[in-house]
């Protein structure tokens, strides 16, 4: 099938049959920021920071396909705003201490914090309290910094299907349960997997830590989304 | 004693059964405890954190015990209204317990629970599956009573509700309470001519017939019938589904209750047509939990209908009209009355939306072609047939054909159901129901549209003030801002918890309501509840979180004195947190006045 056409802030952009925005729009040298999706697992629309505006209506790029034609507006100051406002509706949310976590630096959320460069939030704080589960031989959930993505819940599977993390409750309350049982069969490749896809620093593996030092992580050394923004598509 | 486990086996170990297996473990054992969630998940190849999502997203299925029987309050606004407290407070003596626990000698928990379709008839709560309407601060501390004295609650059901409420097979205190019947839903309806007529018409000519007669969509989107059922009808594959959503959640919505309770042959009837149509040979009718108890009578009538030709194979005798129905219950959640969520849920699993595109006509039920309709637009849909489109057309509004069942609460003489035309005014409503000197009128229920007297004379129809069907009256003496928190709290408690903005934004800006609420708010909160409102319907993934912020919204546009009237004028900011009152306490014991009297923000 040919390509389809359509724009991004008005730049001709091509995508695949079938491509979400978010995906045509990284290989057009477009950086939507996203938390909750990974590539190669089904796109779950939860976080909505890839929120953009086509035909007048919004919608979440990581879960909507491009349509021939379709005009994306991407980065209008109110979509922007819309953007670091759900950034601060998650660290109001949890308890998110950046400089005695080991994520920081690799971690996504304060990465698109630095971003948006949100000092303080809208937002006042709500202080949950959250139980942390360390049953596990190998990984530590600690819910405080957990966005519920499903990042985890999504890829994290014993060998037979089921998962190993799942959502529990519901509304505010909601969180990620681990399932004692099946997380002490982890591999030691599964629960270095699962801390690396958790995108903040609710994952983490056990009796390691800090062996790449603050100062030289990922977006220490260049912001989210610039690898893209500076790739061949650009 | 060991807990005989056995009644499992009884269950297919496929993970769809999940909603059905953990109905009957919280029956037989009042909760769900550890070693439940343990067998279930083995037997059905479930982690046992799967379980658990699933347990803790309904309302009536709980980790922790329940109580040997478990009273449900209705906490709605209108209940409310009618007395809650006093009668929560009769329960709560007579139990030995608050609201969320369960008495001392295990025998009831008190728990509240969110709008369960009697708001005609509040306060109403449901105790172990049996409708106790009109409660009375003395009919409370009864039922306690009698549970403790070894009755049932179906034993202490007494002077039953009217029409098929009294039959055998529903035996319910409820009243059906229908004040005005019109000429579609409760016009004179042939049995089985609906089907008859489809029979001899062709698919197409189905399909035709609704689209020319302009019915919409009666849950309360408006999506043209006919157009669902094109879509659905175009996709390939053998295996199509016909789902009804009968999971009414809406505060103050009740129409569908009576509906299945008093025409469910003309419902059934809409299914088989709409499966007629798109080609579906099963049907499904997802049934709140909340009416549970009209199940029995709802089995009766399909089999009365099979028997009778016109359900099962080759309905009213046409070669290749198969089609037949199996109902399916929820287990407590408003948002399973989105249709993608129902379709989850329907499934076994935790009620959650799905991201669109595909849609249910394309990957609905077990990923089949599914038209989702609601019971209203079924039970429709086969009059038009029988009367056809041009009769259907003429009645209504040109955009709005046809009539819509309302169900009305609140401040207001005559509480029911009424059948009127689209257009209909607010205010020739408020005269037909008995709500002389209302203050405002919740159109379309908290997701709807709070409407001042100014607005009495909009139409009640698709193109001015839509509405699945609640409307709650408030009397002059209510307050309007103690509604919106309700409704709020509401949302907060019902939205799933998948997408940020509902999730958290809810929660934050029911926060931001109480500052103003309790006149620690300036212009700059009311000009951020507008813009958060904004925020939450713009990027929410769902139907609930994109109108959750209508109660504020609809009442900043339509009641803005209300709000200016709370806020601390000539200030820029008001802290919420006051730390003098904060430390009161402390300066009391030390002997001392506070010394920051005002904000250090001045």
């Amino acid at each position: 099938m040919s390509d389809i056409r359509f724009t991004i802030d008005g730049k001709e952009c091509l995508a695949k049959p079938g491509q979400t925005i978010v995906e045509a729009a990284k290989a057009n040298g477009v950086y939507i920021p996203v938390l909750c999706h990974y590539e190669g697992l089904k796109p779950v629309g939860a976080c909505r920071i890839c929120t953009v505006r086509a035909g007048g209506r919004f919608m979440a790029a990581c879960t909507q396909p491009v349509a021939e034609g379709l005009a994306v507006e991407n980065s209008a100051p109110d979509l922007e705003d819309m953007r670091k406002a759900i950034v601060e509706m998650l660290f109001v949310e949890g308890n998110h201490f950046c400089p005695s976590c080991e994520k920081s630096g690799n971690c996504e959320l304060q990465a698109l914090a630095y971003r948006y460069r949100m000092a303080v939030p809208r937002f006042p704080y709500l202080w949950p309290r959250r139980e942390l589960d360390a049953s596990a031989p190998r990984l530590m959930l600690e819910r405080n910094r957990c966005v519920q993505c499903q990042r985890c819940v999504r890829a994290v599977r014993a060998k037979d299907g089921r998962k190993v993390f799942a959502l529990v409750d519901r509304g505010g309350r909601v969180t990620i349960d681990m399932d004692a049982k099946l997380a002490a069969r982890l591999s030691e490749a599964e629960a270095r997997k699962a801390m690396d896809i958790c995108p903040v620093g609710a994952i983490l593996r056990k009796e390691t830590g800090f062996a790449v030092p603050i100062g030289k992580r990922k977006y220490d050394a260049a912001p989210i989304g610039s690898e893209i923004e500076k790739g061949p598509g650009r | 004693m060991a807990q005989d486990y056995t009644f499992l086996l009884r269950h297919p170990k496929d993970p769809a059964a999940l909603l059905d297996v953990l109905r009957d473990a919280q029956a037989r054992l009042g909760h769900v405890p550890d070693e439940a969630v343990a067998r279930i998940a083995s037997h059905l190849k479930l982690s046992e954190a799967e379980v658990r999502g699933a347990v803790t997203f309904y309302h009536f299925f709980s980790l922790a015990p329940r109580g040997r029987s478990t009273v449900y309050l209705n906490d709605s606004i209108t209940s409310r209204m009618g007395g809650r407290a006093a009668v929560a407070q009769a329960f709560e003596e007579e139990a030995g317990c608050r609201f969320g626990q369960v008495s001392p000698d295990g025998r009831v928990g008190l728990f509240p629970t969110s709008c369960i379709g009697m708001n005609d008839q509040e306060p109403s709560a449901i105790v172990d599956g049996v409708v106790f309407p009109r409660l009375t601060p003395a009919k409370a501390k009864d039922i306690v009573r009698g549970l403790r004295a070894g009755k049932t609650a179906r034993d202490q059901v007494d002077a039953l509700g009217d029409g098929a409420n009294q039959s055998d097979l529903v035996r319910s205190m409820v009243a059906n309470n229908i004040r005005r019947r019109g000429p579609v839903l409760f016009g004179p309806h042939q049995p089985g001519s609906a089907v008859r007529k489809a029979a001899g018409l062709k698919p197409e000519q189905v399909i035709d017939e609704v689209k020319r007669s302009g019915l919409l969509g009666r849950g309360g989107a408006g999506f043209p019938t006919a157009l669902k059922w094109e879509f659905c009808r175009r996709e390939k594959g053998a295996e199509h589904y016909v789902v009804c959503n009968a999971d009414e959640g809406e505060p103050g919505t009740f129409k569908d209750r009576v509906i299945l309770t008093e025409l469910p042959r003309l419902l059934f009837e809409g299914m088989a047509v709409a499966g007629y149509a798109v080609g579906a040979g099963r049907g499904v009718l997802y049934l709140r939990a909340e009416y549970a108890y009209l199940r029995d009578h709802l089995e009766a009538v399909l089999a009365a209908m099979r028997t009778e030709g016109l359900l099962g194979r080759a309905i009213a005798g046409a070669k290749g009209f198969d089609f037949d129905i199996e109902i399916k219950s929820g287990a407590g959640a408003y948002i399973c009355g989105e249709e993608s969520a129902l379709l989850e849920s329907a499934e076994g699993k935790r009620g959650e939306p799905r991201d669109r595109p595909p849609f249910p006509v394309q990957f609905g039920y077990l990923g089949k072609p599914t038209t989702v309709n609601n019971v209203e637009t079924l039970a429709t849909a086969a009059r038009i047939l029988v009367e056809g489109a041009a009769w259907f057309k003429a009645l209504g509004t040109p955009q709005s054909a046809g009539t819509k069942l309302l169900s009305v609460s609140g401040d207001c003489a005559r509480p029911g159901v009424y059948e009127v035309e689209f257009g209909l005014t607010v205010a020739g409503l408020l005269d037909l129901a008995g709500g002389a000197g209302a203050k405002a009128v919740q159109v379309g229920g908290p997701s709807g549209n709070c409407v001042a007297p100014a607005g009495f004379s909009r139409k009640l129809c698709f193109s001015d003030l839509p509405t699945g069907g609640s409307i709650i009256v408030f009397g002059p003496d209510r307050d309007i801002l103690e509604i919106v928190g309700s409704f709020m709290d509401f949302f907060v408690e019902e939205s799933c918890g998948w997408c940020v903005p509902c999730r958290a934004g809810n929660v934050l800006l029911k926060k931001k309501f109480e500052k103003v609420a309790g006149g620690k708010g300036t212009a700059e909160d009311l000009r951020d509840l507008e813009a958060w409102g904004r925020l939450i319907k713009s990027t929410s993934r769902c139907g609930l979180g994109q109108t959750s912020p209508n109660p504020i919204l609809t009442t900043l546009k339509n009641f803005p004195e209300l709000y200016e009237a709370r806020i601390q004028k000539g200030r820029d900011f008001v802290p919420e947190f006051d730390l003098a009152a904060a430390i009161q306490d402390g300066c009391t014991a030390a002997g001392r006045q506070p010394e920051c009297k005002e904000s250090l923000h001045e």
